[in-house]
């Protein structure tokens, strides 16, 4: 692993905004064709820093490199080999979507322009609905749109800014597989986002809360590290038990899915002695589980705000 | 039939729209702001009777007579006397410049025949493209005739005294004879349109791409921030013009305005005032968060235009304080430009003395519109 090519490497990336600090020392490194996941609580810094990767932002501190360039003094190389998809749609709603992506290339300046936007239509399949004015489509619709004219120019590195945010499972799907299938290409993708599902298919992970950067690795290390122990129980009358165990201090979450509770803590022992009364009762079965990325992170965030303070 | 008419469903509405309109300073400004500026306007700057103007005097002699003439002009409160040239040329190029509304031409010989009872004759050239800025001053000389030289004809002359019979004022009315208020005003809304246009379709271009959110793709592209600018400006240059066609056919076919000067020199001078007016649309579109407010300071800005420009009244009745604001604008030396250049043939050179001040109103404010355009998000 160790020997891949670094893509993405910056140390003590700091950024603020007036006396609030976005971004706090951040140190992140993305390999080459990684699936980075990008994830924390909203306005902990991920949008801060994806700008500041693409030369969108200026970093008030800290130094790196992102394709090789230093961020700092090379942005404008940057941006030409970056894919950077912002979080809302931000192509032209009244353009359609070949006067869009038409437009894309020529502002790379990209020679076979015609061929290259045919292509893109075609890839997305949307060649029979080109002269449709962009802010007609559907929200997935305008993130496949938004995706294609990010690769427009054939960048090395994605960074793709919550791309899914408000958009339906199946269009959600369809969009993984796009960025699997980029990956497979070998393209750079930072992606982030607040769905776990979405966690899950990336290979690494990094976690951000209040501007700093407290967990990494792949989705199955981060879980494994987490020192958390999680129980699943099923029960009738889930809201009840879910009431009582949140006044017992080693459940230190109790999350209701459905019929089953999902209780974790991070003293194993302390959490199996608490639950052990409830294991005596006939309407309740419960067995341990392995901790979900979820709770992981809650739980990062959590220790995160107690180091704060 | 039952009511539904809420008073304090009403009352919550009331209480929400206070609570924005409080939040929206710009707004909240604009009210207050603009009846202030208007009674500063048209109480104080706007004066439809403008005293004092500049008038030149070229004279071939000068005795008790003269002087007693130009002192009477003078009493009248309407003529202040600028310049004083022996030279035809020079006379005319101040008028012509706009730099005088008068040229008093008293001709040699004027006290001989005078003296002899043979009523000769001053010519009194008015710049009458704004019939408006003159008519009052060439009514006031009518009385002048009559009274000037009352306490100077004695002898056999006292019975010419008080008539208007001692000698003549002959009035030129130069550029607009028959005082023809379209001839002044078509060609002057030639810049009122280009000033509302244009400083609104620039400010609302830029900030319609901040509030659409595309202005983050656009930056996170290869694009270079004077690339943006010029590349916004472009297509509103070809609609200027397409204005400027309309309102130039419009004067010629409809209103009948003469077009004395140089077609080239005019669309120049056109292209000009239109970059001036781009870059204050630009300018203000870097300071505007959104499209509203964009709106909103076009207004403050369209509004001493139209008022303080010698559009609407006349510049020179404005006080000093209102003209020195007046010339700040690019809508005023505009006005002098195309007024000049249609009704009195200017040339290069003497345009040239109201495009100047619009170059260094361009480059001053497109300093400081580049400077506040950010390349980044910070």
């Amino acid at each position: 692993m160790n020997q891949r090519e670094a893509i993405i490497e910056v140390k003590g990336l700091s950024k603020s905004f007036g006396d609030k600090v976005a971004v706090d020392k951040v140190n992140l490194t993305v390999y080459k064709g990684d699936i980075f996941g990008f994830l924390g609580p909203n306005g902990s810094g991920k949008t801060t820093t994806i700008r500041l990767l693409c030369g969108l932002l200026t970093a008030d501190d800290g130094e790196g490199k992102c394709l090789g360039y230093d961020i700092r003094k090379e942005s404008r190389t940057i941006k030409r080999q970056v894919g950077y998809m912002t979080q809302r749609f931000s192509f032209y709603e009244d353009l359609t979507i070949r006067e869009n992506l038409d437009f894309v290339a020529r502002v790379y300046n990209m020679k076979n322009r015609r061929q290259v936007v045919d292509e893109a239509l075609v890839q997305l399949g949307l060649e029979h609905r080109q002269n449709q004015l962009a802010g007609d489509l559907s929200g997935g619709w305008k993130q496949r749109l938004a995706l294609a004219a990010c690769m427009l120019h054939q960048p090395k590195l994605l960074l793709l800014d919550e791309p899914t945010a408000g958009v339906d499972p199946q269009a959600r799907r369809d969009f993984w597989d796009e960025i699997h299938r980029l990956s497979g290409l070998g393209i750079t993708v930072l992606v982030s986002t607040h769905y776990m599902d979405e966690a899950e298919r990336c290979n690494r992970l990094a976690y951000i809360a209040y501007g700093s950067l407290v967990g990494e690795g792949s989705p199955k290390s981060l879980v494994d590290d987490s020192g958390l122990t999680t129980w699943m129980i099923d029960s009738e009358d889930v809201h009840q038990l879910a009431d009582e165990l949140r006044d017992v201090s080693a459940a230190q979450q109790v999350v209701p899915f459905g019929n089953t509770l999902y209780v974790s803590g991070t003293d194993s022992k302390a959490l199996e002695q608490a639950l052990a009364s409830y294991d005596q009762r006939d309407d309740i079965h419960m067995e341990r589980t392995t901790p979900r990325l979820e709770d992981v992170f809650i739980r990062l965030m959590h220790s995160s705000e107690e180091k704060r303070w | 039939m039952v009511i539904s008419f809420s008073p304090r469903r009403l009352w919550a509405i009331v209480l929400k729209e206070f609570v924005q309109l409080r939040r929206d300073r710009l707004t909240f400004a604009m009210m207050i702001g603009i009846p202030l500026i208007q009674l500063t306007l048209f109480g104080f700057a706007i004066n439809s009777d403008p005293k004092k103007l500049p008038m030149a005097v070229r004279s071939a002699e000068s005795t008790t007579y003269t002087r007693s003439i130009v002192q009477a002009l003078i009493h009248t409160g309407y003529f202040n006397i600028v310049s004083l040239t022996s030279s035809e040329r020079e006379a005319n190029n101040l008028l012509a410049e706009g730099a005088v509304q008068f040229v008093l031409n008293i001709p040699p010989h004027f006290t001989r025949q005078l003296l002899r009872g043979e009523q000769p004759s001053l010519l009194l050239q008015a710049d009458a493209t704004d019939p408006a800025a003159t008519s009052n001053a060439l009514a006031a000389v009518k009385e002048v005739q009559k009274t000037a030289l009352r306490h100077d004809l004695t002898g056999e002359l006292a019975k010419l005294a008080g008539t208007d019979t001692a000698f003549q004022i002959n009035i030129h009315r130069r550029y607009n004879p028959e005082g023809i208020t379209q001839y002044n005003i078509v060609p002057g809304l030639m810049g009122v349109i280009l000033t509302m246009t244009m400083i609104m379709m620039t400010a609302l271009a830029i900030t319609r791409e901040h509030e659409r959110g595309t202005m983050e793709n656009l930056l996170a592209m290869p694009v270079r921030p004077l690339e943006v600018m010029i590349g916004k400006i472009a297509p509103y240059i070809v609609i200027g013009y397409v204005q400027v066609a309309v309102i130039l056919s419009a004067a010629k076919w409809v209103f009948m305005v003469p077009m004395l000067g140089s077609g080239l020199l005019l669309l120049g001078g056109v292209l000009v005032f239109i970059i001036a007016n781009l870059t204050v649309g630009i300018t203000l579109s870097s300071v505007a968060r959104n499209q509203a407010q964009a709106m909103q300071m076009s207004f403050f800005f369209f509004l001493p235009s139209i008022l303080l420009s010698g559009f609407m009244f006349p510049f020179r009745g404005m006080p000093e304080w209102a003209q020195i604001l007046g010339s700040i604008l690019p809508l005023t030396h505009f006005l002098r430009f195309i007024r000049g250049l249609l009704l009195k043939g200017n040339d290069f050179t003497l345009a040239w003395e109201h495009l100047w001040p619009l170059l260094i109103f361009t480059l001053v404010v497109m300093s400081v519109g580049l400077r506040r355009y950010r390349q980044t998000l910070d």
